[in-house]
């Protein structure tokens, strides 16, 4: 049966996560490191991945992982969704682990799971579970090509490249060029990645795995969006009562209370929803009805919290300094990562026989 | 008496005794709901002596499952909602025994049905503002004044009552809470006809109604704090009902969507989905809040659910009479009728867009429920009141 709670475990591994965060995650050091020339913070991902285990959690233990499930990972998800964290934790610990588990391939997938090695899957951040996706060229035994709006593939030790004849390809970030493209979301940004000869290992069949990699995406990632929007909520609930205008606090007015009220039920509603896609894709059942349902919800609510956050913040909210808009940039482009939330209600109109007219 | 177990294995042992004593097949109703009641198996989280045998009230569905699996008569709760729902939780936490004794046995039974007469057509949303009078007369009161909304008061024998006491106090201080016979001479119950053509709720006038003390429930001046527990155990029974995927108001519409493939366009496509979507997760949020009051760990998610509840019924019905193109132009029947029961979905698609209506109105409107959740669940600051230090009887009206 399905469970929308968090067990006690779920959440002491909650109070683990934003206890780092709190220490090594504030919103200034991540605005300043967006404009550096390295956007992820690897020390922080080391923390997470090798010092706390975090990395293995959705890998058996008998293949080197924490043999956890999508419900713990998604509780790290809505603590690095609060923080905006600039780690490659959904790209590597949960969509390439998913595509090499879903490949049976075992030495990569030990290594992403100790933290030590990030991978990152080589398809667009915003295609859908079940979109054709671009392959490159298999010649002479080596890729060739280039690929873009690849998320976090800065950061990536590793590649998992779909190929033309149908396989998906292990490669070394450093036998190909990675290029940082300017991306909307200053802290998960996208590259090219170009592939010139590389050589590249043959790990299994890249569709079953991209496919079975971006369901699991498109249903964390709505716990990634819950925190987004929690912390939108309780962030600009707690400024309204600070900030005075009128001789009264600003939240006292009731046009706004209205608003965040209405704010307040739809990530309620959220973590409902995604917590039951965590739950379906931890028992794999229901997992694509719930996956498809929890972004379709996910991804306006997630925009809509951090909108009305700049919106109710005023003028200060418009500048730079503030980081509203780091959830802002972040919710408007995990809009479109995985799939859109009307390339979700379009699969459902399969999945739950609604069709077209 | 050896001593006997509040666990599942003695619930169910207990069930079949009943069972054994009183065959259902031989039993008449009534007698055997009155000895199901004296039985403790009534709801077994209520006192013993009660209906109850203080237990977990999670082993109610034990108790019920043996009595369905055997034939057993039910107490039609539909149709007794509001004395189950709102009089029993308050009478239980106010009464005094002998009002308990009294009182908690029919109204379980059915024997007799429970109406309420909070809200006035002065005293909607402020419902404390309230100004029908109780003037005390001797050992009764004597209640002069109208209420409004009353569904069930063409039936009902009893009703619970808030009514002002103090006109000269504040008006949160001046009310006091009592049972009312419906049958006295003074109460008078007329259908209200609402937009839907039927009249599901009434209006009552109250002349001279004469209530002994012994039916007050509560101190004089507290009926304010006791109906509280009346208002707030209304809304967790919307919040209660646990309802499969596609188990509102959108199932219809869904049934019709693949029935009828000529009536779809893209246009509606794309609403549906949306709406399809929501209600799902609705659902899930009521579900989640049923398992956070399993687990002990009450939630907030309630405050909202009826905010939801009441906007989606109210997307959903009006969709639903668009998708039906031709047949949108029709209405199933205005004839003035005054149900005992009312199923918002059990009716035709015009039925259902107009009485979601009063969704938004009915329990607390979407309005007062938004600032509730404002000050309550968020904290924000609470309105500008400018009638607390004031008098009732000076206040503007």
């Amino acid at each position: 049966m399905t469970d929308l709670l968090y067990s006690e475990e779920e959440e002491a591994l909650r109070a683990a996560v934003r206890d780092l965060l709190t220490d090594h995650c504030d919103a200034a050091g991540v605005l300043a490191r967006a404009e550096s020339e390295a956007p992820h913070d690897l020390a922080l991902w080391k923390s997470l991945a090798e010092g706390m285990g975090l990395a293995g959690l959705l890998v058996p233990e008998e293949q080197g992982g924490q043999g956890a499930t999508h419900r713990e990972a998604a509780v790290v998800l809505e603590e690095l969704g609060r923080a905006v964290a600039p780690v490659p934790y959904l790209t590597s610990a949960v969509v390439a682990t998913e595509a090499l588990l879903a490949c049976g391939e075992e030495e990569l997938l030990a290594r992403l799971a100790s933290g030590r090695t990030v991978g990152v899957l080589a398809v667009a951040l915003h295609l859908a579970p079940g979109a054709a996706f671009p392959a490159v060229r298999v010649q002479d035994g080596v890729l060739h090509g280039e690929l873009t709006g690849i998320a976090d593939a800065a950061a990536a030790d590793v590649l998992l490249v779909p190929a033309e004849d149908g396989g998906l390809y292990a490669v070394d970030s450093d036998a190909v060029t990675v290029t940082g493209q300017v991306s909307l979301d200053l802290t998960r940004p996208v590259a090219a990645v170009r592939l010139d000869g590389a050589a590249g290992r043959r790990v299994g069949d890249a569709g079953p795995a991209v496919r079975r990699a971006l369901r699991a995406a498109a249903g964390l990632l709505a716990s990634e969006q819950f925190g987004l929007a929690d912390w939108s909520l309780t962030e600009t609930v707690r400024y309204l009562k600070e900030r005075k205008q009128f001789n009264r606090p600003v939240g006292g007015f009731q046009a706004l209370k209205h608003r965040l009220a209405q704010l307040w039920l739809e990530v309620v509603n959220l973590r409902a929803a995604a917590r039951n896609a965590a739950d379906a894709l931890a028992r794999d059942e229901d997992a694509d009805v719930a996956a498809a349902v929890a972004q379709a919800y996910a991804a306006p609510v997630a925009v809509h919290a951090a909108e009305e956050a700049l919106q109710l913040h005023g003028g200060i909210g418009m500048t730079w300094e503030h980081p509203v808009h780091l959830y802002l940039k972040r919710a408007k482009a995990d809009s479109l990562a995985y799939g859109t939330a009307g390339a979700h209600r379009e699969a459902l109109a399969g999945l739950v026989d609604l069709q077209a007219p | 008496m050896t001593e006997r177990r509040l666990d599942a294995a003695g619930l169910r042992r207990r069930t079949q005794e009943l069972l054994a004593a009183h065959p259902p097949a031989a039993t008449d109703r009534q007698t055997f709901l009155e000895a199901r009641f004296d039985a403790g198996l009534a709801w077994v989280h209520y006192p013993e002596g009660l209906g109850g045998l203080g237990a977990p009230r999670s082993l109610q569905a034990v108790v019920d499952a043996e009595l369905e699996a055997a034939g057993a008569p039910d107490n039609d709760p539909r149709r007794i909602g509001i004395g189950l729902g709102m009089a029993a939780p308050t009478i239980l936490r106010y009464g005094t025994e002998e009002q308990q004794r009294r009182f908690l046995r029919p109204l379980w039974t059915g024997q007799e049905v429970w109406c309420q007469l909070f809200s006035e057509p002065g005293a909607g949303s402020d419902l404390a503002a309230l100004g029908t009078r109780a003037v005390r007369d001797g050992d009764d009161w004597v209640v002069d004044g109208q209420k409004v909304w009353t569904s069930s008061a063409h039936v009902a024998r009893w009703a619970i009552l808030i009514a002002r006491t103090d006109p000269d106090l504040p008006k949160h201080q001046g009310i006091t809470y009592f049972l009312c016979d419906m049958s006295d001479p003074g109460v008078e119950v007329r259908p209200l006809r609402q937009i839907t053509g039927e009249a599901e709720f009434n209006e009552v006038f109250l002349t001279g109604v004469r209530i002994p003390d012994s039916h007050r429930l509560g101190g004089v001046g507290e009926g304010w704090r006791v109906a509280q527990t009346t208002l707030m155990n209304e809304r967790v029974s919307i919040g209660g009902m646990r309802l499969p995927r596609e188990g509102g108001m959108i199932g219809p519409v869904a049934k019709t969507w693949r029935e009828r493939p000529e009536l779809r366009t893209h246009d509606l496509h794309q609403r549906l989905l949306r709406l399809w979507v929501e209600a799902e997760v609705s659902r899930l949020t009521a579900e989640r809040l049923r398992q956070q009051l399993a687990a002990g760990q009450p939630g907030y998610e309630g405050s909202g659910m009826k905010l939801a509840f009441a906007r989606l019924n109210q997307e959903i019905s009006g969709l639903e009479v668009e998708l039906r193109g031709e047949e949108g132009l029709l209405y199933d029947d205005w004839t003035m009728r005054r149900p005992e029961l009312v199923d918002f979905t059990g009716r035709d698609a015009g039925y259902r867009y107009l009485r979601a209506k009063g969704n938004s109105i009915e329990g607390g409107t979407s309005e007062i429920l938004l600032n509730i959740v404002a000050e309550r669940v968020l904290g924000l600051p609470a309105e500008p009141r400018t009638d607390k230090d004031v008098a009732w009887k000076d206040l503007a009206r």
